[in-house]
């Protein structure tokens, strides 16, 4: 079946590969160009649909669905969040060297990608394996998708295991850097059982509940219960900015 | 695999079909908006002893037509401190995932008209269900994009609360879905239809147990913004949310995206777990039956939407995340896992499940320990 559709629409192949190939250096030029961060950002969507078409037209089709849904739908908003929140949208001077060096060195790294790239192209069988990827998923029985699932739960299934408990390592420490430091001693495992003069932190501030909110582990909100009178991220608190950020960094 | 109509090649016949297929399945999604508004604002006016439209046509049906007409004729208000080529994006980006998710939803079975055997259904791509995720997570943009790009801290406020909330839902949205691929053996809606067709006790919403198709319902209410999820547009809070600088045609096409995409995901609610168009049949106008008791089981999750927008109060924006983080995700992967095990053997789904039982367990026990331990020390720490 797909051999004679790839047969009949070809010129449509062609024209297809032309407009996304199109989009695809606009955005790039446009991220570089762009001296606003959230234009660039934008511009780097423009340039990842480009890609996920061009992954559809070598039908790939799920590499397509991920790069729309990874790529754009959850990294690029990140950075959007971060440009938006760190009140780094505002306009930037491109004349400006922020390192030294840094242009002379861009272009020999540019030189170097370039060849790279033109060398990989005429030996496209060196990085994967075959002349073209296309062909692949033809003949199989559940087509893409399965053949990919099969690649990556038998043949590959150490690799991405392994990359599995990296991306949870990561998550991890992102949760121990973003927590804040307790302003109060935190409790250690003695202190219920040396009684009544145990060191206890002075503190003359009041606010005692929005510390505990910040400061202590999972103190009240581990199981969401609607008792805690007062807390950081209600829709009152005048701030939800600093507790959405957090919860979207997990 | 894939649509009957491109098995013969493509010719001329076949790209008129095609064309044809989504003319109609745009105008019909634009009348079902239409009626959907109308629906909306009498069933809410009926449930809160109101009148509700009816003005505009008979039983104010064509209220939503005025209302567009006079959206048209508003003055279009730019914002001086707006990011104008973003703002003017915005809009775009909310209608147009909205209006193609609904591309992979199949209405009906298969028909033959002059010799070309195509289905009832836009498009069937390999990547199916996906491809409906893809769409949900560019509507983000829209909604973010609006927001940032007002100039304005509301509609920023609004735009952060949304993006957040559709971000964290679509985990479990994607969980849910999964299992429902893992059942079908296929990430195409048409093969998830047919898996179903064969009797009710097929319906994925008996074959995964409830739990999936309840999880997916909450998920998908807060991925619309709907209530009781609309923190996104919470008026007492936020004067109107994401939206609030946006007029005339531009705050027309968002809300024709809300309920566009309301309409999509009831749609995909039946499709995924309810059968789709399946149902009994009769022997004439085979072709109609399908098309009926799929707007008829979509209709009844319009009303269920409604319904709940009436009956339920508005969350708090910590009440939100802790039942997406702490609810829903770890319910949909337990769920997930459960169902991968079944289909392996029944004996190591039995297995897989006492072991979650007991980690749960075992999880909130500490937890509760930790909490009453830091809840003892409270008053020391304090006083």
């Amino acid at each position: 079946m797909s051999a004679h559709i790839l047969a009949a629409v070809s010129t449509v192949d062609a024209l297809t590969f032309a407009v996304s190939a199109l989009i695809v250096l606009a955005g790039a030029v446009g991220v570089v160009v762009s001296r606003h961060p959230v234009h660039a950002a934008l511009m780097l969507v423009m340039t990842l649909f480009g890609v996920a078409v061009l992954f559809v037209e070598q039908r790939a089709e799920f590499l397509a669905a991920v790069q729309v849904i990874v790529y754009a739908g959850a990294i690029v908003v990140l950075f959007l969040f971060v440009i938006m929140f760190l009140g780094v949208d505002r306009r930037e001077s491109v004349a400006a060297e922020p390192l030294r060096g840094q242009r002379p060195l861009a272009l020999v790294l540019v030189v170097l990608g370039f060849a790279g790239l033109v060398v990989l192209g005429a030996e496209a069988h060196w990085s994967v394996g075959a002349h073209s990827v296309a062909g692949v998923a033809r003949g199989q029985a559940g087509g893409n998708v399965a053949a990919l699932g099969r690649a990556v739960f038998t043949t590959y299934l150490f690799p991405f295991e392994v990359t599995a408990a990296l991306l949870v390592i990561a998550v991890v420490g992102a949760v121990v850097l973003a927590r804040r430091p307790p302003r109060i001693a935190p409790p250690t495992e003695e202190v219920p059982f040396e009684g009544a003069d145990v060191a206890r932190p002075a503190s003359g501030e009041p606010g005692g509940s929005e510390r505990r909110a910040d400061g202590e582990p999972g103190g009240g909100r581990a199981d969401g219960e609607p008792a805690e009178p007062v807390r950081v991220g209600s829709p009152s608190d005048p701030r939800p900015g600093g507790e959405t950020s957090v919860e979207v960094s997990r | 695999m894939g649509d009957p109509l491109f098995m013969n090649g493509v010719g001329l016949a076949v790209l008129v079909i095609v064309i044809v297929k989504v003319l109609v399945a745009f105008a019909a999604l634009m009348v079902a908006v239409m009626f959907m508004i109308w629906f909306e604002r009498k069933v809410i006016s009926d449930m809160q002893a109101r009148i509700g439209p009816n003005r505009a046509g008979p039983f104010g049906l064509l209220q939503t037509l005025a209302d567009g007409i006079k959206l048209f004729f508003k003055e279009d208000l730019l914002p001086e401190r707006a990011d104008l080529p973003v703002f003017k994006l915005a809009p775009y980006l909310s209608i147009v995932p909205a209006f193609l998710a609904f591309a992979i939803v199949p209405v009906g079975g298969v028909v033959t008209v002059a010799g070309h055997t195509f289905d009832l259904q836009v498009a069937d791509p390999p990547i199916g269900i996906l491809f409906l995720l893809a769409m949900s997570s560019i509507s983000v943009y829209g909604v973010m994009l609006a927001g940032w790009s007002s100039g304005s801290k509301y509609p920023l406020l609004g735009s952060v609360r949304a993006s957040a909330q559709m971000i964290s839902y679509e985990a479990a949205l994607g969980m849910t879905v999964t299992a429902v691929v893992l059942i079908t053996g296929s990430l195409s809606t048409r093969a998830m239809v047919i898996s179903q067709a064969s009797h009710v006790w097929d319906w994925n919403i008996i074959r995964l147990g409830v739990v999936p198709f309840v999880l997916f319902m909450v998920a998908i209410t807060a991925e619309l913004n709907r209530p009781p999820f609309d923190l996104v547009e919470a008026e007492q809070e936020l004067v109107g949310g994401f939206n609030t600088e946006y007029s005339s045609i531009r705050f027309a096409l968002f809300y024709l995206a809300e309920f566009m995409n309301t309409i999509t995901m009831s749609a995909v609610v039946v499709t995924l777990f309810l059968g789709g168009p399946d149902g009994p049949g009769f022997h004439f106008l085979r072709w109609l039956w399908p098309i009926l008791w799929f707007i008829g089981k979509t209709l009844a999750f319009l009303f269920v939407y409604v319904w709940l927008r009436a009956a339920l109060p508005r969350l708090r924006y910590d009440q939100l995340m802790d039942l997406g983080w702490k609810r829903l995700i770890p319910l949909s992967l337990g769920w997930l896992l459960v169902v991968a095990a079944v289909l392996v053997d029944r004996w190591w789904g039995l297995v897989v499940a006492a072991g979650l039982v007991l980690g749960a367990v075992v999880l909130s026990r500490s937890a509760l320990v930790g909490r009453v331990r830091t809840d003892e020390l409270e008053p020391e720490a304090t006083s």
